[in-house]
């Protein structure tokens, strides 16, 4: 049978790839959750992660992290962002580079660099260096998308509003803050992710005497643990970022900032 | 003035942040002492480690294998997210809405759910014991096309579709046409996508862990294997670390030259 080529006909080997290796994956998780070891319909799983201490304690204390780790970014990177989009402050990309640059060292070695810094500093393992890590490895990330959304925010209204009376904090939270609000929430989105779910960075950083929700998923698959639960555990990570992208979206209209904007 | 002595030094500030444990990382990587933070003198003893040392096999292979999956999976990556964006620029809305969505998945997905999927999927397929080097690279050619879809799409939107189709009505096939009309315009998409892929695949270390076997490790699931338990990472990867580290910096520095020229060409 000979079929006329058509340049549709470009998308059949993608769509056959996504179902097999992306949605198909993704339901296995949701039939590994809700079945028990002898492949039976069960909602043990699920049920056994809210009563389970062991499970709860590594679940908060990684979406708190996420939370201080993504505020943190948030907070440090909105300044820099601002004035490396100011012209004055910034004449060429070079310096953006400089911010990009880091990126294409191994994570790895650069959270092993700073672990041996935080060590010369004297600065103990655990929490806080967990979050110093994190803080470290993730601001690019939000650094990048609100350098572009400020980038290409309209200056004049900034002068408009002034020009209207508005007091220099007004402008910020009034002018500002709204015209980079794209960039503001595909910032988090980009360090709340990753950062929940981290456990590498946590692993160097901390002396291992206590889990983040990463480090358990880890454990319960590549160290000989029960992947029915571990796939519950999973299916709990899925609805946090169902959550995450639903909050999102109702602040994110031009969908294309997400992601896509970054590079 | 004041304002701007404030901007300056707050970007000064956050750069020292950032570079600090990279300089660090390169002053100790002229010493031989194990752990960092000790200095035993001026030496070029780690950089002769890494290619005769005793670990220079493990790291070698480490690295060679990292290379050989960014690689392959970054070219398949480009060739199917390209061959994609321009079948999705063809296609009806229906079909548009179904793929570019499945294709945010990966994109907006957790890495460990990512890798969590997969390493089932591998499980239930029953080739855990055929994990290496197919495994990490179908799993690397899984979540880095969107990107390529998402690079290349946008150079599709600015393109006239009348000259795919003009050069269908002077005798070109359609895959002649692909090739001498639709690649060209598209071809600054496929390298940025190109360059993206190959850099999240060489920096991936979730996905890689979860979809790999003891036998074929990665540079970063080497570093992550052999750190566990100790306090350092062995001192051979600081001069690794250094070596590439100036290798990137110098390729952006000739592809900013580049780019600068063409810009003043133009």
């Amino acid at each position: 049978m000979k079929m006329t080529f058509s340049r549709k006909h470009l998308v059949i080997p993608y769509a056959l790839f996504l179902t097999l290796f992306v949605v198909f994956p993704l339901i296995l998780i949701f039939v590994y959750a809700f079945t028990d070891t002898s492949w039976k319909f069960t909602f043990s799983n699920i049920l056994k992660f809210f009563t389970d201490y062991s499970a709860i304690a590594p679940f908060m204390l990684s979406l708190l992290t996420a939370l201080l780790t993504t505020a943190l970014c948030l907070v440090v990177a909105y300044p820099l962002a601002y004035f490396l989009a100011t012209k004055k402050y910034n004449r060429s990309n070079v310096m953006v580079m400089l911010f990009i640059l880091p990126m294409w060292i191994n994570f790895l070695i650069r959270t092993l660099a700073m672990n041996e810094l935080l060590y010369v500093l004297n600065v103990p393992k655990g929490m806080f260096a967990t979050t110093i890590g994190m803080v470290y490895n993730f601001l690019p990330f939000m650094v990048l998308p609100l350098y572009n959304s400020l980038q290409k925010m309209d200056r004049s209204l900034i002068e408009a509003a002034e020009d209207l009376g508005a007091t220099p904090v007004q402008v910020f939270f009034k002018t500002i803050i709204p015209l980079s609000m794209p960039g503001i929430i595909s910032g988090v989105m980009m360090v709340f992710m990753p950062t929940i779910s981290a456990f590498a960075i946590s692993d160097i950083l901390t002396n291992r005497d206590f889990n983040y929700f990463g480090t358990l998923v880890n454990f319960l698959f590549n160290k000989g643990g029960d992947i029915h639960y571990g796939s519950a555990l999973s299916f709990v990570m899925l609805i946090i970022i169902g959550i995450a992208i639903f909050i999102s979206s109702k602040f994110e209209k031009d969908e294309s900032s997400l992601g896509g904007r970054l590079w | 003035m004041v304002k701007k002595i404030l901007g300056r030094s707050y970007i000064a500030l956050i750069l020292l942040f950032i570079y600090v444990p990279i300089f660090y990382l390169i002053v100790f990587s002229f010493t031989d002492a194990k752990l960092m933070g000790q200095w035993t003198g001026f030496s070029f003893k780690l950089y002769a480690d890494l290619f005769t040392g005793p670990k220079s096999a493990e790291i070698m292979t480490a690295l060679k294998n990292t290379l050989l999956v960014g690689l392959t999976s970054s070219v398949i990556a480009t060739l199917l997210g390209s061959m994609t964006a321009i079948g999705l620029h063809s296609s009806s809305k229906r079909m548009k809405a179904i793929v570019q969505n499945a294709n945010q998945i990966p994109i907006l997905n957790a890495e460990i759910v990512t890798a969590v999927s997969l390493l089932l999927f591998f499980t239930i397929l029953g080739m855990n014991s055929f994990k290496g080097f197919w495994t990490v690279t179908l799993s690397h050619i899984m979540f880095c096309t969107p990107y390529v879809v998402l690079s290349v799409l946008p150079k599709l939107k600015g393109m006239n579709n009348n000259v795919y189709e003009a050069a269908l009505d002077l005798g070109a096939t359609p895959w002649a046409a692909i090739m001498k009309v639709v690649v060209p315009e598209i071809l600054p998409g496929m390298i940025s996508g190109f360059l993206l892929a190959f850099t999240l695949s060489v920096d991936d270390f979730v996905i890689t862990q979860f979809t790999t076997s003891a036998n074929f490790q990665t540079l970063s699931t080497y570093i992550y294997n052999t750190y566990s338990g100790k306090d350092s990472m062995p001192p051979e990867l600081r001069a690794l670390s250094c070596l590439l580290f100036v290798v990137v910096l110098l390729v952006l520095v000739l592809l900013n030259i580049k780019s600068g020229k063409k810009r003043e060409n133009a």
